[in-house]
C-alpha cells in the first residue's frame, strides 16, 4: 500500500511540475506591441441585440476600410464571465465594452490601458461619466455613450384620469397627489423595478448619493438618503407605487407597455422597446420631479476598453478613436437608442429626436454610476434590501449598506 | 404470476440470508437459490485475493507485474491527474490567495492571505459571511425537503412501474423518466412561465377558491408564514428571543424562517426532474431482487406490506445508500436551476453556495474567495455523506452469514 501512494503522489508532483513549470499561464512581462501595417483587432461586445450588433459591425466595416487594419467582432454570451476567462488566460480581446459594475475591478487588476491621455478632446464627453471612468486620477476609457433616467407617462391614462398637461409632476408632492389619482382599476399610477438603479433618483434629488463624488468615501447613512427612501416607501405604502414584480411584469417598461402603470421611471432605452413591443401605446417623456434638494437623475454608460495586454494597443486607440467619434455616436443612437456621450453629439441628437428632450435634459443634472471595485456585492445586497422597502427601516437599509461598502471600500485600497 | 416449485429447506435459507442482500460488488445476476455458495467463492472477492493465497509467485516476476500494471492504467491516471487532481489543487491553491483572476495566480502576483478568505465567510462579521450563511441556511432546507420527497417518489414510482400487471408499463415508465432527459435549464424555464403570478398554476388555483401567491417573487420563509400563522412570531417585525439572538450573522427567526416560497418552487422542479433517474436505478435494483426471495415470501404467508418491508427494502440497501449519496451531493450544488430562475432573488432566498461561489468569482472578481467557498462546500458534503454512511450502516446484530 506504501509504495503504491508514493507511486501516486509521484506521478502528481510529475504532472505537476509539467504542468506548472510549462508557460502555459504565460509570462507577466510588458506585451510586446506589434508596429506593422494591417494588423488584426479583436472586439467584444456584450450587445443590447442585432440592431446593436449589426451597427458595430457596419462601423468596423467602414474603420477596417479607412485604416487597412482587420477587425472581428464577436458578441459575448455571458460577458463578465468571459472577460474574466480571458483575462486570466492572457488572451484578452484588444477592444471590448466595460460594463461599469465592472470596470473598477478590471482597473484595479490592471487589465485596462489608460489610454486617457491619448485623447485630446477627452473633455467633449461628459463629466459624471468620466469621472465614473476615471481610476487613479487617470481617465481609463472613454463612455461608449450614455443613457439617462426620466419620468415616463401614458397620456390615455393622463386623460382618464381628468390630468391635463399641466399636471405632470414637478415636485414629490405633485407626483404623489398624480399618482394616487391615476392608481385604480388595475392601474397602479408609478411602477419601476426595485433596485437602486431606480429609486436612486430619489435619493439624489433629496440631496444624497451611496459615496462622495470621489468615491472615496460611503455617504449611504445621510439625512437625505433617508429621506429619498421615506419617500419611496410612503408611496409604496399608499399602493400608487409598486414594484413591477408586485404587478407581475419584470421590468417598469414591460408594466407601463401592458397598461399596468400610468408612469415609470426609465431610461432612453424605453422609445426601442415600446416601438418593438407596444407600437400603439401613447406617451410623453417628462424629466422626473425635483426634490428638496433640487432635480436629480441617473446617467448609465459602457465604456470602450483598451487591453493592457494586447499586442495592438494604439491601433486599438485609434479603433476606439473612430467609434467614439460624434458622428459614430449619432449613427449609434440612431441604430439602437442610445443617446451620444460627446456633448457636442448630443446637442446635434436633442435636435434630431425632439421627444427624447427629458433625457437629455437630465445629462445637465445625472449622477454617474458607482465604480467602487468588490462592490458589485454590496450595491446587489442594496438592491436585496430595497425589494422589502415597503415594510423595512429605511435608515437600517441605508446603516447596512454603509458597513458593507466602507469594508469593501478597506479591501479595495 | 409464475410459480416454481423450489425445496422449501433451501429457499428458507435464502430468505434468512436475505438482508446482507445483493451487494453492490457482486455485479452479477440474481443468485438462484439452488447454489447459494457459490458468490461467495474465494476468486470472488478481487484481486485483493491473490496475494493471499499459498501459492505466491516470486517477488521478482509480482514487481514485473506491478510495473506493468501502471503500464497499463497510466493513460486512466494521467487523465485523472490532469483534469481532476491538478485543477482541485490549483483551485485549492486559489483559495488561499486574493486573487483577481487577471494575473498567474502561480507567479506570486497574486497575494498570498493564507486562511483569510475561509475566515471572511466564517468567522468575520460582514457582507460576505452574511450571504454565505444565507445560502447555507438557503441549501440547508433545499436539500432536507428535496432528498427525501425525490427518493420516497422515485421508490414508490419504481415499485408502481415495477408491477407485472400493470398494463403499459413501458409507456409509465417512459413518461416518468422524460423529466430527467430534458434539460434542467429548459425545464427551469417553462418553470418560471407556470408560476407567474398570473400564469397556469395561479389560474388553476383561482379556480379551486385559492388565491395563489406571486411565486418567484414571493422571499417569505414557508415555516416563518406558520410562526406568523400561529401568533408566535410577527413576519413584519420579530421580536424577541429570536430575534435577538443570532449565529453567523444571521437572527435566529431568519435561520428559522424556512425555504422561501420561491425556493419551495425549485425543490418542486428538482423533485420533479430528478425522480425519474432515481426510479431508473431502484427499478435496475427491484429487478435484480431474485424472485425466488418474494416466492419464499409468498410461502410463509406475508402480506404486500411485510414483503416491501422485510424482503424488499433490505434488499435495496445499497441503492437507497446509492440514490441518497447522489441525492445529498447533487441537492448540496445545485446551481443551474438557481442561475435560470432567481440568481438568488427574492431577497438573497434562492442563493445558494454553488451560485455564490459563482458570483463571488465571477461578477466580483474575488476568485480566492469563490474557491473558499467551494472547498467549504466539499467538506459539508463530504461530513454529511460520511454521517450518512455511518447511519445507512449495515446494523451489527445481524451476524452475517456467508463469511
Amino acid at each position: 500500500m506504501a509504495t503504491r501512494t508514493a507511486a501516486a503522489l509521484v506521478t502528481c508532483a510529475a504532472i505537476l511540475a509539467a504542468t506548472g513549470c510549462s508557460s502555459s499561464f504565460g509570462g507577466d512581462k510588458e506585451t510586446k506591441q506589434d508596429t506593422g501595417a494591417g494588423q488584426h483587432l479583436k472586439v467584444l461586445i456584450a450587445t443590447s441585440g442585432d440592431a446593436e450588433t449589426k451597427a458595430v459591425k457596419e462601423a468596423v466595416a467602414a474603420y477596417e476600410k479607412r485604416s487597412g487594419n482587420t477587425v472581428t467582432v464577436e458578441a459575448a454570451k455571458d460577458m463578465n464571465q468571459q472577460l474574466a476567462q480571458s483575462f486570466a488566460g492572457h488572451k484578452p480581446p484588444d477592444v471590448f465594452y466595460v460594463n461599469s459594475d465592472q470596470f473598477a475591478n478590471y482597473a484595479k487588476g490592471g487589465s485596462l490601458y489608460p489610454y486617457g491621455d491619448k485623447i485630446k478632446d477627452a473633455d467633449d464627453f461628459a463629466e459624471p461619466l468620466r469621472s465614473s471612468f476615471t481610476y487613479d486620477g487617470k481617465l481609463v476609457c472613454l463612455p461608449k455613450d450614455t443613457s439617462t433616467l426620466a419620468l415616463a407617462v401614458n397620456t390615455d391614462l393622463w386623460k382618464k384620469a381628468g390630468l391635463t398637461e399641466k399636471d405632470y409632476p414637478t415636485s414629490w408632492d405633485e407626483l404623489r397627489k398624480v399618482a394616487a389619482k391615476l392608481t385604480g382599476g388595475g392601474v397602479t399610477g408609478l411602477v419601476t423595478s426595485d433596485e437602486y438603479q431606480r429609486l436612486g433618483v430619489f435619493m439624489k434629488q433629496a440631496g444624497g448619493w451611496i459615496t462622495d463624488a470621489g468615491q472615496t468615501e460611503m455617504t449611504a447613512d445621510s439625512a437625505p438618503n433617508a429621506e429619498g427612501l421615506g419617500y419611496v416607501k410612503s408611496l409604496l405604502r399608499s399602493g400608487s407605487m409598486k414594484y413591477a414584480k408586485q404587478v407581475d411584469t419584470s421590468w417598469g417598461g414591460e408594466a407601463f407597455g401592458k397598461g399596468k402603470a400610468a408612469m415609470t421611471i426609465e431610461g432612453n432605452w424605453l422609445t426601442g422597446a415600446m416601438k418593438l413591443d407596444y407600437p400603439d401605446l401613447k406617451y410623453k417623456v417628462v424629466p422626473l420631479p425635483a426634490g428638496p434638494a433640487g432635480k436629480g437623475t441617473l446617467a448609465f454608460s459602457n465604456c470602450w476598453g483598451v487591453a493592457q495586454e494586447s499586442a495592438h494597443r494604439s491601433a486599438a486607440v485609434d479603433l476606439v478613436k473612430y467609434l467614439s467619434s460624434g458622428d459614430q455616436q449619432l449613427k449609434f443612437a440612431d441604430a439602437f437608442g442610445v443617446m451620444p456621450s460627446r456633448t457636442s453629439a448630443l446637442a446635434t441628437y436633442a435636435k434630431r429626436v425632439p421627444a427624447a428632450k427629458a433625457w437629455v435634459d437630465a445629462n445637465a443634472y445625472a449622477q454617474g454610476p458607482v465604480t467602487v471595485a468588490g462592490f458589485d456585492k454590496v450595491l446587489g445586497q442594496f438592491n436585496t434590501d430595497l425589494q422589502s422597502l415597503r415594510t423595512a427601516d429605511p435608515k437600517k437599509i441605508l446603516a447596512d449598506l454603509q458597513r458593507n461598502g466602507q469594508q469593501a471600500l478597506a479591501k479595495g485600497h | 404470476m409464475s410459480f416454481r416449485a423450489t425445496p422449501p429447506r433451501t429457499t428458507r435459507r435464502t430468505l434468512r440470508g436475505a438482508p446482507s442482500g445483493p451487494r453492490p460488488t457482486a455485479g452479477g445476476g440474481p443468485r438462484t437459490a439452488g447454489s447459494p455458495g457459490a458468490p461467495d467463492a474465494p476468486g470472488g472477492s478481487g484481486p485483493h485475493a491473490a496475494p493471499r493465497t499459498p501459492n505466491t509467485p516470486p517477488a521478482g516476476r509480482r514487481g514485473k507485474e506491478g510495473a506493468w500494471g501502471w503500464l497499463f492504467v497510466s493513460p486512466m491516471v494521467l487523465v485523472l491527474g490532469l483534469f481532476l487532481v491538478l485543477p482541485i489543487l490549483m483551485a485549492l491553491w486559489v483559495s488561499l490567495l486574493d486573487w483577481n483572476g487577471q494575473s498567474n495566480p502561480f507567479s506570486g502576483q497574486a497575494k498570498f492571505v493564507g486562511l483569510d478568505n475561509y475566515r471572511a465567510l466564517l468567522t468575520e462579521d460582514g457582507l460576505d459571511r452574511t450571504l454565505f450563511a444565507t445560502s447555507l441556511r438557503n441549501n440547508a432546507y433545499y436539500v432536507l425537503l428535496t432528498v427525501p420527497l425525490q427518493t420516497v417518489l422515485a421508490l414508490t414510482l419504481a415499485l408502481i412501474v415495477n408491477q407485472r400487471l400493470l398494463r403499459g408499463r413501458s409507456a409509465l415508465r417512459t413518461a416518468f423518466f422524460f423529466p430527467s432527459v430534458t434539460s434542467s435549464v429548459a425545464v427551469a424555464t417553462v418553470f418560471l412561465f407556470l408560476f407567474q403570478g398570473s400564469g397556469a398554476v395561479n389560474t388553476l388555483l383561482s379556480w379551486m377558491g385559492v388565491h395563489g401567491p406571486n411565486w418567484f417573487a414571493d422571499s417569505r420563509g414557508v415555516l416563518s408564514l406558520l410562526l406568523g400563522a400561529l401568533g408566535i412570531v410577527d413576519p413584519d417585525h420579530p421580536t424577541g428571543l429570536l430575534a435577538d439572538h443570532s449565529f453567523m450573522g444571521l437572527s435566529w427567526y431568519e435561520w428559522l424562517s424556512g425555504p422561501s416560497i420561491a425556493m419551495c418552487t425549485i425543490i418542486l422542479l428538482a423533485v420533479w426532474t430528478t425522480s425519474g433517474t432515481f426510479m431508473l436505478i431502484f427499478l435496475a435494483a427491484l429487478q435484480d431482487i431474485p424472485r425466488e426471495l418474494e416466492e419464499a415470501a409468498a410461502l410463509e404467508g406475508v402480506n404486500r406490506r411485510q414483503l416491501l418491508r422485510h424482503v424488499t427494502l433490505p434488499a435495496l440497501r445499497p441503492v437507497l445508500f446509492l440514490v441518497l449519496t447522489l441525492g445529498l451531493i447533487a441537492t448540496w450544488q445545485v446551481f443551474d436551476q438557481v442561475y435560470v430562475m432567481g440568481q438568488g432573488a427574492p431577497g438573497n432566498t434562492t442563493l445558494t453556495p454553488a451560485f455564490l461561489s459563482y458570483a463571488s468569482a465571477f461578477d466580483d472578481a474575488d476568485f480566492g474567495q469563490g474557491a473558499a467557498i467551494a472547498f467549504i462546500l466539499l467538506a459539508l458534503i463530504l461530513c454529511i455523506t460520511a454521517l450518512q454512511r455511518w447511519a445507512l450502516r449495515e446494523r451489527g446484530a445481524r451476524p452475517r452469514r456467508n463469511r
